[in-house]
């Protein structure tokens, strides 16, 4: 416990421009820890997405693996077709009309996107933390954590153990463990969507994915949940779409670059972290992680 | 730069003035008048059937309201009354109670079938029908409910009667069961299912996009979504949107007249051909009253003004709270 503390100071000091520090920071991190060594959680791969909405096509031709165990940050200007693409991976993406994609999603080497795949199965196996915190306000903070039971109709045998062993890995526990019958609506946005990373752990995923869960929060905050994510990377496959760069640098063992010149997003380069961050191959990284643009 | 000394005057706002133009003038003038009228035109209403009623209240007292009996005769010249509008009261709740029972289950169903369920077409099909059957006149639900309803529910009440029977409220006295509350109840729920549909669809198209993801990215079915997410948050919309049908299905007159034996007496059984509104009791007394019926007659009519006024307003500020906040 002490040693994450320093950890985030260590973060939070870290806060210089540049991407020479970043790279840095990135390194620091992968000395503690090697990417892809952690036997547990589930390989996800993408294979040749490509995501339109109606004829618009957003996201082009983009393959990247996802080892067990690691975390991937995807960076990339806005409407580069971040969030398009992981939608794409748990199938969110088809709720909105007139969306289509092509490509495959392999998790654990089987097709998501196969005919008779059992699409609510899925999601259940890759969770998803959003944006914007948003737990369900008509329950008590103890139903929100449950909430994926009810709803994927699962049973478990002691749900008492569950919602403890869930808000404790979301970092959450010692904050709320003396007020799980009041509504959720009464936490700061920080522990609400700690309080979302609790409810998606809740159902078991493998993959967990987030979409910039910490842009609407405080920096005290997006610690926590950077901690938190650090924790949940021991156990699971983790890739999370982030606009800081220094946010990419501590958290993912991997980057992936994404840009769209106008068109399509396309996936420009992925590589280990500390390699992006320090000598990117493509000149366009290069400008993007010194802060040139975007 | 020279330095600036804190000032010593104290400085008031000014005064903004924007002088409005002639013809906005004119039109804002219009529409304060009307909207005005209208409130005046409710008070007037109110007022009138208030004085001309003033004598019942005054003679019956409390027992207008919780009276059974309805009875004028006159007698050389002497017209001896008594007026109680119990019986009235609680046919008109035992009507409207049913066609809320049967008609928001059906609304809700409807509301949620075209918003989550339904292809663009038939959507938009059936919101077209729905918005007909709102502006139908109810003498055509009057005659529809008296040819073709009535015999088929008199089929359905006695199906009711044989298995639920040991219910008191589907039990009958005598196998009569023509021109029942039963059957007014399902006509006037199918006056009320286009309002608290669009209501209920009003309020469930509102629910937040984000709640729906999460339901969604949890595993969740459609169903399921709809039960954690959308259900309970449209559930004040939905109340206030009963509210506004229960509004118009006290005050039904004609299609109620039609398809219910009216009669003063207190039947709780929904099933037993006997039974009374307000409304249509007032409409089915009218032509032949005394002077001392008539005036308690518009007794009535203030009682069902006021019934109406507290139900309409109760349903608008639900609707409107369940429309903004959201919970
Ligand atoms: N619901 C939508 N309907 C139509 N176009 C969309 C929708 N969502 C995103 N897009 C378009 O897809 C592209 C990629 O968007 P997005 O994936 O949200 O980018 P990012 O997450 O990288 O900022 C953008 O051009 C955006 O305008
Ligand atoms: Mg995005």
């Amino acid at each position: 416990m002490s040693d994450e503390m320093k950890d985030g100071e260590n973060m939070s000091t870290a806060n210089v421009t540049g991407s020479k520090a970043l790279s840095d920071v990135a390194a620091n991190r992968m000395k503690d820890r090697m990417p892809g060594t952690t036997p547990i959680g589930t390989g996800l791969e993408a294979r040749n997405i490509h995501a339109w909405f109606s004829k618009h096509l957003a996201v082009e031709d983009v393959s990247l693996d996802f080892n067990a165990g690691t975390v991937t940050a995807l960076i990339g200007p806005s409407g580069c077709g971040k969030s398009t693409f992981i939608r794409t991976i748990n199938r969110m993406h088809e709720f909105i009309p007139g969306a289509a994609m092509a490509g495959e999603v392999l998790l654990n080497g089987e097709d998501v996107y196969a005919r008779g795949v059992d699409v609510t199965k899925i999601r259940l196996k890759i969770g998803m933390v959003f944006q914007k915190p948003n737990p369900f306000p008509s329950m008590t903070i103890g139903e929100n954590v449950l909430s994926g039971l009810k709803l994927a109709q699962l049973k478990v045998a002691n749900k008492d153990d569950l919602m403890e062993d869930c808000l404790e890995r979301a970092g959450l526990w010692s904050e709320v463990k003396d007020r799980l019958g009041a509504h959720a609506g009464g936490l700061s946005g920080g522990q609400q969507q700690r309080l979302c990373i609790a409810r998606s752990l809740a159902v078991n995923p493998k993959v967990l994915l987030m979409d910039e869960p910490c842009s609407a929060l405080d920096p005290g905050s997006t610690l926590r949940i950077e901690e938190t994510i650090h924790e949940l990377s021991k156990t699971m496959t983790i890739i999370i779409v982030t606009h800081n760069m220094q946010q990419a640098a501590r958290v993912s063992d991997y980057t992936a670059f994404f840009l769209s010149d106008g068109g399509p997003g396309k996936l420009i380069e992925v590589g280990p972290t500390s390699e992006i961050f320090s000598r990117p191959r493509d000149q366009r990284t290069e400008n993007y992680v010194s802060g040139r643009f975007g | 730069m020279s330095s600036i000394s804190p000032s010593q005057t104290t400085v008031s706002p000014r005064e903004i003035f924007t002088k409005p133009r002639v013809s906005d003038r004119i039109f804002r003038g219009v529409l304060n008048v009307m909207s005005f009228s209208s409130l005046a035109i409710l008070t007037l209403i109110g007022s009138f059937l208030m004085l001309r009623g003033f004598q019942t209240f005054q003679s019956e007292g409390l027992h207008f309201i919780t009276g059974f009996d309805w009875n004028s005769t006159v007698n050389d010249g002497v017209e001896t009354s008594t007026f109680g509008l119990g019986s009235m009261l609680i046919g008109t709740l035992l009507i409207s109670g049913t066609a809320l029972v049967i008609g928001v289950p059906l609304s809700v169903l409807t509301a949620l079938y075209l918003n989550f369920y339904a292809p663009m077409q038939i959507r938009k099909f059936m919101i077209t029908i729905l918005d007909l059957m709102a502006a139908f006149p109810s003498i055509l639900y009057g005659l529809w409910g008296y040819f073709i309803l009535m015999p088929m529910a008199e089929y359905w009440a006695k199906l009711l009667n044989k298995y639920l029977g040991w219910i008191p409220a589907f039990s009958v006295p005598q196998p009569a069961f023509t021109r029942s509350p039963f059957v007014a109840g399902l006509v006037l729920a199918i006056m009320i299912i286009p309002i608290i549909t669009s209501v209920s669809r009003e309020v469930f198209s509102q629910t937040p996009l984000d709640r729906i993801q999460a339901a969604y990215a949890l595993g969740a079915t459609k169903w399921k979504m709809i039960k954690t997410v959308v259900l309970p948050f449209g559930s004040g919309g939905v109340v206030g949107g009963a509210m506004l049908g229960l509004g118009r299905a006290m005050g039904e007159t004609v299609a109620v007249y039609m398809v219910l034996n009216i009669a003063f007496s207190a039947n709780l059984k929904v099933l037993y051909g006997v039974g009374g509104n307000v409304a249509s009791m007032i409409v089915s007394r009218w032509g032949e009253s005394t002077l001392l019926e008539s005036k308690a007659l518009l007794a009535a009519g203030f009682v069902l003004f006021m019934m109406t006024l507290v139900v309409n307003f109760l349903a608008n500020f639900i609707v409107k709270r369940a429309i903004k906040s959201g919970k």
